[in-house]
């Protein structure tokens, strides 16, 4: 098996219009990886995905999945390919059971192996008491585990999600998680797209950002969060304060009388903060982060590119 | 790996026709009893209450001369509607993606929705059958073999004309279009209901043109023995437009057009 689970080789993409999607990006998700590709709004990552699924044409470039050229034997591919569209994209008038063992069927899999398969499967992602139900009966979040349910009915080596967990609520969303996580360390590579970008931050290894068509940042999670200078705490203090105290070295701001806020840059120490602050009588309650630190890599990434 | 990794083709095709065949089973009521309610109507007001006045039609009661036009208006409508609105339906619910990102072949995903399309069209040509027998017991077929190739083909080509007509089109009413200012006229001026016989010259020529013609009278020649056509060439003509359409459906589906972007 190859080393790289993805390979894209200077994939564009022009729609017919004129509007230029990809402008040749190249890219490689190695095996066993979880990989984040983020990117503002039509910035080209659901037409990367359109295209590793053949939903979407290529202009030119080239794709293998497990060393496989897509464009030479498409079909062993997308055997090996799962994905998850953004838009939900079964019948909505099918029973549940019926959608995933019709999607076995596609990948050649016989009605007698796909039934075990999807049982394990609707009861490991809670559809299995649904399972007779009309799929348009199903909520916002049941609909989306029916989505990943089909993707993973043959076994893909390769997952990719677009946006899975985009309108599901938060206990559904952890869910969902560690479900993924769980695949991920069974050996499959996952490479998702999404817009919290905590979840990126939280499940994903490696990342990607695309912009403008553009592959702006290919490194590991560790390292580009280590690219982070400044990060933003919020002190919840125990007596409230009339004016922000002043501390040689940090900057302090008072967003109410029992709110301190400060940016410590990353040679700074926030004991040392503390400790300043006991010293003139500043007793604080709790801390935590002012916002997710991949949020604010992310903006200045996009920004930094933009100037 | 390779060996794992083999699809089964056969497995795809079964599991593609037997949704299609589903899909419309589990709407029966839409898809296989308008035509049995319909042509009642038509053996009722045509076959019995005006038939009798009419007489014969070259040398057959004119119920029976109805009988086989009758049905092949049902199989065409059937064949084609069936293909048109399941194929515009997965665009339409973008369920689609499902076939494009498995890895069937295209021809597969051509054939599946075709074999769906001639299982209703054939289901609803054997129900208006069965209902003819009401109003003409004593019907016999004269050339089962005809009859039968003549069945399976038109039902094939009207599927094809469906699926070709369901990648163009952009809304629902894209997929009524046709049917209703195209199939129908034409059905109805190509031989259903009279011998083209009984025409003036000029407008028997003008009916020569009408493609429904070669179709009805090669099918009323299996059940009848009787046609106003030559039957070799329009079973000719029929395979030819069978081998154009379905190379134009798969030329549409490898390029993508109204389906990928």
């Amino acid at each position: 098996m190859s080393e790289f689970a993805l390979q894209i080789d200077n994939l564009k993409k022009t729609y017919k219009g004129g509007t230029i999607a990809l402008k040749g990006i190249s890219l490689k998700v190695k095996q066993g990886d979880f990989y984040a590709l983020l990117g503002p709004n039509g910035a080209g990552k659901s037409s990367t995905i359109g295209i590793i699924g053949t939903l979407v044409t290529k202009t030119s470039g080239q794709v293998k999945i497990f060393d496989i050229d897509t464009d030479k034997d498409v079909a062993t591919a997308k055997l090996l390919l799962g994905v998850v569209s953004q838009e939900i994209n079964f019948s909505q008038f099918e029973k549940v059971i019926d959608i995933v063992t019709t999607q076995a069927g596609f990948y050649g899999i016989k009605k007698s192996l796909a039934k075990p398969k999807v049982e394990t499967m609707l009861r490991r992602l809670g559809l299995w008491d649904k399972r007779n139900d009309q799929a348009r009966t199903l909520s916002g979040g049941y609909k989306r585990r029916l989505m990943i349910a089909k993707a993973l009915i043959h076994e893909p080596k390769l997952l990719i999600l677009d946006e899975p967990t985009a309108g599901v609520d938060i206990e559904l969303r952890r869910e969902m998680w560690d479900f993924l996580k769980e695949i991920n360390a069974n050996g499959t590579t996952i490479i998702l797209t999404t817009h919290y970008l905590e979840e990126a931050e939280q499940l994903c290894k490696n990342i990607g950002i695309i912009d403008h068509g553009e592959i702006v940042v290919d490194t590991s999670m560790k390292d580009l969060l280590r690219k982070l200078d400044v990060q933003g705490f919020v002190l919840d203090l125990e007596e409230p304060l009339d004016n922000e105290p002043k501390i040689d070295g940090y900057n302090l701001r008072l967003d109410d009388p029992l709110t301190l806020v400060t940016s410590v840059n990353k040679d700074k120490s926030i004991n040392k903060l503390f400790n300043e602050l006991n010293k003139i009588g500043i007793k604080v309650k709790s801390m935590r982060n002012e916002s997710n630190r991949l949020e604010e890599l992310f903006i200045e990434t996009i920004k930094n590119k933009h100037e | 790996m390779n060996k794992d990794l083999k699809l089964n083709i056969g497995i795809t095709l079964w599991t593609l026709t037997s949704k299609e065949i589903r899909r419309f089973m589990r709407i029966w009521v839409q898809t296989l009893v308008p035509p049995a309610v319909t042509m009642t109507l038509y053996f009722v007001i045509f076959g019995s209450l005006i038939g009798p006045r009419i007489g014969e039609m070259d040398g057959f009661d004119y119920v029976q001369f109805m009988i086989p036009g009758l049905i092949m208006m049902s199989v065409i409508t059937g064949s084609y509607a069936n293909v048109v609105s399941s194929f515009y339906s997965v665009k339409f619910q973008k369920s689609i993606e499902e076939l494009l990102i498995s890895p069937m072949p295209n021809w597969v995903i051509l054939l599946g929705f075709i074999l769906g399309g001639v299982t209703r069209g054939i289901l609803v040509g054997i129900i208006v059958f069965i209902v003819s027998l009401f109003f003409y017991p004593e019907f016999q077929i004269a050339n089962i073999g005809l009859t039968i190739t003549v069945l399976l083909l038109t039902s094939v080509l009207f599927a094809l004309m469906g699926f070709i007509n369901a990648v163009f089109a952009d809304s629902f009413d894209d997929i009524s279009v046709i049917p209703t200012f195209v199939l129908t006229p034409l059905i109805y001026l190509g031989g259903v209901f009279y011998s083209i016989n009984i025409l003036p010259d000029f407008w028997r020529s003008i009916s020569m043109a009408n493609p429904m013609l070669y179709v009805v009278n090669t099918f009323r020649e299996g059940m009848l023995g009787i046609s106003d056509v030559s039957i070799s060439f329009s079973l000719s003509m029929i395979v030819l437009f069978i081998f154009l359409f379905s190379s134009f459906s798969l030329y549409l589906l490898h390029k993508g057009i109204g389906i990928r972007e």
